[in-house]
């Protein structure tokens, strides 16, 4: 028997071991933002020709629909965008001090290569990403891992996996869902009732969305009677058949788990069989192609022969999608709407085809098309202008779009802002699960738009009241010199004019304007201690809740 | 959209006005003066003028028809349940439902409801849209269509979800202004009602955002607000919500003991009780859900512990909308997703089972005290083991279609399903697809 005495002391020990690395991990400094470590690589003497290539497109895009176009942005505004359409979040204080350290001629440069290497965009990415391709419902128990489908996509961007051969992944894997995550888009859509199967129709409806930008849902139930689809040429078009559908609905067909489950996903046998529209039987279907049939592997398994087919450089509507998805992730909008839509033949930007030409041709590597969008004059432009715009100039891209920001990103934001210093892999284990529980909290009150990422709207007045009145803001502007910026601009910038700059920057990422430094100014003005904390957050909650904060522009 | 009645003074100048009506009100006796006002108004209102609304009883899950609405006590089917005879001569109900059957005068049951969804969230969606789910487009909620349809300058929102779960009202194509407003039990305060500040330092705070938004709006966008982000005119609306006196509408409190009693201590039943205050002070659409239906094992008993809450909140609920002569012009629609099998199986439950279910409607044109269509009480057994598929020839008589309930009731509504509204991927789509059953509706 251990006697008490000696045990006590163990356990005291033990107990302040803890608590001083519960500390440490709180209290510890994450360290500074190395601005000459990131530079400007990566936006290579190559890229130029694309990007002449593109403007060229766009200015041909504004002259076609005569119209006038804005000036340049600064680049506080465009790195504010880079940053949304990376991280989910704005910059923080932290890091624009970091850039503008930086040559102003190479800002935009480096917070785009800065934001690529840190293992946030990555997430980001992925978290973006999955929810396409795998949905947002709860799927299968057991059967299906979000998280480790996540993670795995986030490893792979992070490594710079081409996406081609990411696609292939996870169209073609076989294994276990718990050490092949890939195999979780296949998991994902089996259903409790039949979970030897996997439900071909939901995958072939995914794949023709996600991979291909083709809605052809409705060719499920009948063929196409509006004209909606033309597999064809403009010259020789072929209609979107109930068959279509199907014939790629088969390459899933025999998918499934064969006998052992500890197997995994495998192709388990069968045929794929459905009752085509007016007949009473069901037809066996075998697997097909609707176009570019001639780019389709004659050997394989029938995944691994889709897959093949779908991210071959010369399968443009591959390359198409997966660039009107990152556009829309960076703009907030897609070039072509809906995202998931592009017709294989007609009237589409020029700039698409030029931008998912580069992307094929350099083994679809994302950073690189990542780079080559925010270079675009599209991407610089300012979103205000000298002469009225209205949906027109936005339509042609004459002037940037103001969107509405997605809930996970006024979530960022917001719980960004409420900081000085940058929240990432490097902040401690405790800031990082709070800003996870505090998405959450906040998505759970404010509604999450899943899957359909893209389709703005205005807010509504329980998401106003949210903003207004909520915990995430309630918590970020109250009095707190640990964790708020309010607190900490109000006790320790004791100069009015920088402590109104210093919010402005860390909310809106920008500087104020004369007006409001004058307004704001006064507000603080002879006010000291809890005085001034008070007048500096209410300073936070007016930017918080301003149209501005919550949308991108 | 034309989300927002904009000929009137802004938010911020009714705020203002409110206060003085208070101030006044205040030297003549106190608040309540404005409120005992308001209401002696609001009855002075010709009611036949009113539009109509809609109230849903939505029970999550599945209800059992055979527990509730359609008994078939006494055969193969119909399980240890009872059947009781109602206010309308040779209709029975479910034992469970006692209360309700003493207001079945009221009502129009469908008892041959059948659709084509088989999964909660997909038939959710398909009773509540009157669509099936389709991935290119999101329907909007029967709430959503009747806000849409009809505007009004109410200063609360006028689609409410109470007790909402999973699955609330939602507007789809019509976008988020017109989702449900989604609460909780009324016994407690509605969330985020309340600024975390004192009321000076809030109108400070307003006052900066002003100045902010003026700023912004320079050089952008034309019509910023109103074409576009309609994000000044939501602060707008729920600073006039958070100060609102039709605010007390939520409140049950108000009501008496005994009325309060009526409905039940529950807060499903605080629920339909604070809908029929929210629909008197003018909102178009609430939402009250009872969840807890879904008895794949032990059906019986937890159907009747389910029932028990409904029954005495529904036919509380009927009783007081024919009190308060709110009746002609309120449909009420009580049921669930789907209902349950006829065949019980080995855990004592009953499963899913789309092919021939209940839904209650009451209120405005609906025939009072008939019953529309029937189950069978003896199904074909292969249909009930998965054998065979379900035909809705076999297993009931009239069958009504999900499009068609919805087809109904909006026509009930006084809205035209057949209108049009274009979706945002450029396809036109009328509110709903079904038929009008005009055997459900009261002759013109």
């Amino acid at each position: 028997m251990v006697s008490r005495k000696v045990l006590q002391p163990i356990l005291m020990f033990g107990v302040l071991l803890f608590a001083a690395s519960i500390a440490t991990s709180v209290l510890r400094s994450r360290p500074a933002i190395r601005v000459s470590t990131v530079g400007t690589d990566g936006f290579a003497k190559d890229l130029r020709p694309v990007i002449d290539s593109c403007n060229s497109d766009l200015d041909h895009w504004i002259q076609t629909a005569n119209m006038p176009a804005a000036g340049q942005a600064d680049n506080l505004t465009i790195a504010r965008r880079v940053a949304l359409g990376l991280i989910g979040s704005g910059l923080s204080l932290e890091e624009i001090r970091a850039m503008e350290l930086v040559p102003e001629s190479q800002q935009i440069e480096w917070v785009t290569n800065y934001l690529l290497q840190d293992r946030r965009w990555a997430d980001y990415f992925g978290e973006r990403f999955a929810r396409a391709m795998v949905g947002t419902d709860e799927g299968p128990f057991l059967l299906f891992r979000r998280r480790r489908f996540n993670t795995w996509l986030s490893e792979q961007l992070h490594e710079d996996v081409g996406y081609d051969s990411i696609v292939r992944s996870v169209i073609a894997s076989e294994g276990l869902w718990t050490d092949t995550p890939s195999v979780n888009f296949i998991t994902a859509s089996m259903s409790e009732e039949n979970q030897q199967r996997c439900n071909a129709v939901v995958l072939a409806g995914r794949t023709s969305r996600t991979f291909l930008a083709q809605r052809i849902d409705c060719l499920q139930c009948h063929d196409d009677f509006i004209d909606q689809h033309n597999f064809g040429s403009i010259e020789k078009p072929i209609p979107g058949l109930q068959t279509h559908f199907h014939e790629l609905a088969a390459f899933y067909g025999t998918t499934g788990i064969k006998d052992n489950p500890f197997s995994g996903i495998r192709e388990a046998g069968g045929n794929y069989e459905t009752k085509l529209l007016g007949s009473t039987d069901p037809t066996t279907i075998e697997p097909e192609v609707p176009f570019n049939k001639e780019l389709l592997p004659s050997e394989g398994k029938p995944r691994q022969r889709l897959a093949t087919w779908l991210t071959h450089p010369d399968n443009k509507a591959f390359s198409r999608a997966t660039v009107n998805r990152v556009w829309a992730l960076l703009f907030s909008r897609p070039l072509v709407e809906p995202v998931d839509s592009i017709p294989l033949e007609g009237d589409i930007p020029a700039i698409l085809d030029t931008l998912a030409d580069d992307f094929s041709k350099h083994e679809f590597n994302m950073r690189r098309l990542v780079r080559l969008i925010v270079s675009t004059d599209a991407f610089r432009r300012d979103s205000r202008a000298e002469f009225e715009v209205t949906k027109d100039h936005e339509a042609c891209l004459a002037v940037f779009p103001i969107t509405q920001l997605r809930p996970d990103q006024v979530a960022g934001c917001m719980i960004q802002a409420g900081r000085i210093s940058t929240i990432d892999l490097d902040s401690s284990v405790f800031l990082r699960l709070a800003r996870y529980g505090n998405t959450n909290d906040f998505l759970r009150d404010f509604g999450d738009r899943g899957v359909d990422e893209f389709q703005s709207d205005a807010i509504t007045i329980s998401q106003r009241l949210v903003l207004m009145n909520g915990n995430l803001v309630t918590d970020r502007t109250q009095q707190n010199i640990v964790a708020n910026a309010a607190t900490r601009v109000a006790r320790l910038v004791s100069d009015d004019k920088k402590a109104i700059d210093s919010v402005f920057l860390s909310v809106l990422g920008r500087s104020p304007s004369s007006t409001e430094a004058e307004k704001l100014c006064q507000h603080i003005c002879g006010k000291f201690g809890d005085d001034r904390v008070k007048a500096i957050s209410d300073i936070y909650w007016a930017m918080m809740n301003s149209t501005e904060f919550a949308w991108n522009h | 959209m034309d989300t927002i009645d904009r000929t009137g003074c802004s938010g911020l100048m009714r705020m203002r006005r409110r206060q003085a009506i208070g101030f006044a009100s205040a030297s003549l006796g106190g608040l309540w003066m404005t409120q005992f006002a308001e209401q002696l108004a609001r009855a002075s209102e010709d009611k036949s003028q009113r539009p109509k609304s809609l109230l849903i009883l939505w029970c999550q899950g599945g209800p059992s028809q055979l527990d509730t609405f359609d008994p078939h006590s006494g055969t193969v089917i119909g399980g240890d349940v009872k059947s009781i005879e109602s206010s309308v001569k040779g209709i029975v109900l479910a034992d469970n439902m006692q209360a309700t059957a003493q207001q079945l005068h009221r009502t129009c049951l469908i008892r041959s409801m059948i659709s084509k969804e088989g999964d909660h969230e997909r038939a959710t969606y398909n009773v509540k849209t009157g669509w099936r789910p389709e991935p290119t487009v999101t329907h909007p909620s029967i709430g959503s269509v009747l806000c849409y349809a009809s505007p009004s300058n109410l200063e609360i929102p006028r689609h409410i979800s109470i007790l909402s779960g999973q699955w609330p009202g939602k507007a789809g194509y019509l976008g988020p202004a017109y989702d449900a407003f989604k609460t909780n039990d009324p016994a407690n305060p509605i969330p985020n009602l309340t600024a975390r500040v004192e009321k000076e330092e809030f109108e400070r705070r307003i006052d900066i955002l002003n100045t902010l938004e003026t700023e912004f709006q320079r050089g952008r966008f034309a019509s910023l607000d109103r074409d576009r982000t309609q994000h000044q005119s939501a602060t707008e609306r729920a600073t006039q919500m958070m100060s609102s006196s039709q605010l007390a509408a939520f409140d049950v409190k108000q009501e008496s003991q005994s009325k309060r009693d009526n409905f039940g201590d529950s807060e499903f039943g605080r629920g339909c009780l604070a809908a029929i205050r929210l629909l008197e002070t003018g909102v178009r659409c609430v939402e009250v859900e009872i969840g807890g239906w879904d008895t794949h094992i032990n059906n019986h008993q937890f159907q009747a512990d389910r029932a028990k809450v409904l029954d005495k909140a529904l036919a509380a609920t009927l009783a007081e909308l024919a009190d308060r002569e709110m009746l002609d012009k309120t449909i009420v629609m009580c049921g669930g997703e789907f209902g349950r099998t006829p065949r019980i199986n080995p855990a004592s439950g009953r499963d899913h089972w789309p092919h021939g279910f209940s839904m209650l409607l009451a209120g405005g044109a609906f025939r009072k005290g008939h019953v529309h269509g029937s189950t069978n009480a003896n199904p074909d057994s292969e249909m009930l083991d998965g054998l065979k598929t379900p035909d809705p020839e076999q297993l009931t008589e009239k069958s009504v279609t999900i499009a068609d309930l919805h087809a109904t009731v909006l026509t009930a509504l006084g809205v035209n399903h057949k209108d049009t509204h274009m979706t945002p991927i450029g396809r036109p789509l009328a509110w709903s697809d079904g038929n009008v059953i005009e055997e459900l509706l009261e002759k013109a």
